[in-house]
């Protein structure tokens, strides 16, 4: 027997990373010839040309609105983190639970301007309603990371604590000082996530810098436009210098008072979205039964989720791919066998501003430029995601130590050393952001794209919070299923 | 140092909680461009706080949702509303009443406009050669913007926007469906008639670029509606006199501000032809 297996010739098998990535590659190319990717702006070349007119001389109107704006930004953005972290930690101590499980994928899988569209409806313009739309993804987040951080610690130390020692010693003695260092850095990137949320958050009324760029933005004035975005990534760059340990007390304590004051909350309405707007409206009228509201159900899916769902998967699915390519071709920038440390900077400057800003903010800007289909989104989804993934990737493409007999020659050295051994962590990284890219893509209907945001925004600006809520739900049960795919893929490489 | 500060956080929430004194609120649909919409509004919140000598604030919203809810949620206690916003205001909040309009409302309407690249011109029905075209409606909850043109639309052709046309957006507001359809990014539009006036007036259209092609028949729009509890917040008669005092705006400069040459009593009943129209386009059950 085992004679003949060694004179059969071996066959190459394709490593599981790269077979994973030619499925993706497929299925994008699949996907093309349905999804609309015109360019049906006449002339974009005249806007833009405004637009970097306005990014040369840059503006700032009112400096006291905009420093207002900028602390209510920084406010929201602490508070909403401060609060997740807290409620995350308590979740993640308990995530064995398959039912806490389930409750942080369904908080974390509905994005945090769903959530501000929700909490508009009862609590109003109030700070309360832009605190919880970070804090409550933000939680369902943090729970599952952290569960995960608190998980990977050695247990040895476990054993040495004396006997009847209970949970929570524990955690505090063994498990949370070996963890320390990684919940810190987990959640000081999250804190950056949470300024971009925060800013993006004036999109809907919250008085943060996302307001007043929308304002600018939609009557052209480029000018404030361009003022607006500097300062915004002027506040994420020297993020290092102002957030240091003793600050940080400052920030949060500070957070509750620079809110703004928005208007009274009036607590009959909260119990009035739940008891009324959100009940199906065929259970509202009175003569309920199972057929109306199969019937008032199926409309929906038939006219509104379908079409949203696979617009989404469409949309999502091409960004995933360019997302992939952008990550490929800007990882070079920052990697130390194929730069020096002066050729780096510009690589680390252009990474930082595109991953600084928000997909939501780039697809509306690419929108104004382009015209409206899909391919303003793609771009702005694979710009923002492309150069997060490439910063990763290339940081850690720093890490390796080439072979002796590496290759000299820069693009030989790219395709036969880098590119294969980033490859395995590139397509974690890619994996892991699927789900994102997914939940992202939902959002950017409210844009207009025909995604499914754009019948939650349909169905909430004709009064119809009960649709407006099936379909976010539509929409979360998407990303759970992304997210669960995702992990078996991973596991599975 | 800590105790303050948490007496601090403790008294903001408290602050917020009870809302000691009950300023009056209104607000506004965002049919047009903000910075524009702020001057008018702050002149208007100026105007009636010096009328019924109590505070007066101006709260600008993002979207047509945001001024009904805020409505309804009683943040706001009047609104200046569109035709369509001001029925679904009214149907989620009993006891609120429509109670002035510009002379113009009860005869408004929308224009039709289109790149002159499209190649179409003005006729007293919309041409067939619409088909197949891209159009932008304004925000979704306009009445000008999107229900009365989708109204027209479903009339002449028997088909939907969406089948009717090649592309269809929602700008987001009258302003910004003249900057698209004049850009191209769009070839056709519908709008409510005075801010197309409005801005040629002021010379901010290129008309060389962009013309009006088509012109609906009239409906009433736009009216100020306030909640049906005032008096109980306010004090007896306060209804009486806001009523009084936006019928009574004769300052020049207010009313062009809208524009609008004057403003008259108005009822719920004058939007009941509104009301049946979003039934049929089947934006309101």
């Amino acid at each position: 027997m085992s004679s003949t297996k060694i004179l059969s010739l071996p066959r190459y098998r394709w490593p599981g990373g790269v077979r994973t990535s030619l499925w993706f590659l497929l299925i994008a190319l699949i996907c093309l010839p349905f999804a609309d990717l015109e360019i049906s702006s006449l002339d974009p070349w005249s806007e833009m040309g405004r637009l970097l007119q306005g990014v040369i001389s840059p503006q700032l109107m009112d400096s006291g609105l905009i420093f207002e704006a900028l602390l209510a930004t920084l406010a929201f953005a602490f508070a909403g983190v401060a609060l997740a972290v807290v409620c995350g930690f308590l979740l993640a101590l308990a995530f064995h639970h398959t039912f806490i499980r389930a409750i942080c994928a369904l908080t974390r899988s509905i994005h945090e301007l769903f959530w501000a569209l929700i909490f508009l409806q009862f609590f109003g313009l109030h700070p309360l309603t832009g605190l919880l739309a970070i804090a409550v993804p933000y939680s369902g987040i943090f729970a599952r990371m952290y569960a995960e951080i608190l998980g990977q610690v050695p247990k040895h130390p476990e054993y040495a604590l004396p006997a009847g020692s209970g949970f929570f010693s524990a955690i505090l003695y063994t498990r949370l000082p070996q963890a320390w260092p990684h919940l810190v850095s987990y959640t000081s990137y999250r804190l950056e996530c949470g300024i971009r949320s925060s800013a993006i958050l004036g999109f809907v009324g919250l008085p943060t810098l996302g307001y007043y760029l929308e304002s600018s933005f939609s009557q052209g004035y480029y000018p404030e436009v361009a003022g607006l975005m500097i300062l915004f990534y002027l506040l994420i760059a020297t993020k290092k210098v102002w957030l240091r340990r003793w600050t940080l007390p400052l920030f949060l304590l500070g957070a509750p008072f620079f809110m703004g004051t928005g208007l009274p909350i009036i607590w009959g309405n909260v119990g009035r979205f739940f008891s009324e707007d959100i009940v199906p409206a065929p259970l509202r009228s009175g003569e309920a039964n199972w057929q109306s509201l199969a019937d008032w159900a199926g409309t929906i899916v038939i006219d509104q989720a379908l079409p949203g769902v696979w617009n989404t998967l469409l949309l999502s699915q091409i960004a995933l791919v360019v997302t992939g390519l952008f990550a490929l071709l800007f990882f070079p920038l920052i990697n130390r066998y194929c730069f020096g440390v002066a050729g780096r900077f510009p690589g680390h400057v252009f990474l930082v501003i595109a991953r600084s800003t928000p997909e939501y903010l780039l697809a509306y800007i690419l929108l104004q430029l382009l015209g409206p289909s899909m391919l303003p989104a793609v771009i702005a989804l694979a710009i923002h995601n492309g150069a997060l993934i490439g910063y990763l990737t290339g940081r850690n493409s720093n890490e390796i130590q080439l072979r002796p007999d590496a290759p000299e020659r820069q693009l030989d050295r790219y395709f036969y050393e880098l590119l294969p051994r980033s490859y395995p962590a590139f397509l974690s990284f890619m994996l892991y952001r699927w789900e994102v890219i997914m939940r992202e893509t939902a959002i950017l209907g409210i844009l207009g794209i025909h995604t499914i945001g754009f019948f939650v925004d349909s169905a909430i600006q004709e009064i119809r919070f009960d649709v407006a809520l099936l379909l976010i739900l539509v929409a979360a049960m998407m990303n759970i299923l992304v997210d669960l795919l995702a992990r078996r893929i991973q596991r599975h490489i | 140092m800590l105790k303050i500060l948490l007496r601090g956080v403790l008294l903001m929430l408290l602050t917020g909680a009870v809302n000691a004194t009950p300023a009056f609120v209104f607000t506004a649909i965002p049919d047009q461009d903000e910075t524009q919409l702020k001057q008018r509004f702050q002149k208007v919140a100026d105007y009636l706080q010096q009328e019924l000598d109590t505070e007066v604030r101006f709260i600008p919203v993002k979207s047509y949702a945001a001024s009904i809810t805020a409505f309804r949620n009683n943040q706001v206690q009047l609104a200046w509303f569109g035709g369509l916003s001001g029925v679904q205001a009214r149907e989620l909040v009993p006891g609120s009443r429509a109670v002035a309009q510009g002379v113009e409302d009860p005869v408004f309407k929308s224009f039709f406009i289109a790149n002159t690249s499209a190649g179409l011109s003005p006729a007293d029905h919309l041409p067939e050669s619409l088909r197949g075209l891209t159009f932008t409606f304004g925000s979704k909850g306009s009445t000008s913007g999107r229900l009365m043109p989708e109204y027209n639309l479903r009339e002449q052709f028997g088909i939907s926007p969406d089948e009717l046309f090649s592309r269809v957006g929602f700008s987001g507001n009258h302003s910004r469906t003249i900057a698209l359809v004049e850009s191209g990014a769009y070839q056709v539009g519908a709008l409510n008639y005075k801010v197309w006036e409005t801005a040629v007036a002021e010379g901010k259209v290129d008309t060389s670029k962009v013309q009006v092609i088509w012109e609906t028949p009239t409906y009433p729009d736009y009216q100020w509606t306030v909640r049906g509890d005032l008096d109980a917040a306010f004090g007896e008669g306060f209804t009486a006199r806001l009523e009084k005092a936006l019928l009574g705006m004769k300052d020049p400069e207010l009313l062009n501000s809208f524009p609008r040459s004057g403003f008259i009593p108005a009822s719920n009943q004058d939007f009941e032809p509104v009301r049946k129209v979003a039934k049929q386009v089947g934006l309101l059950d």
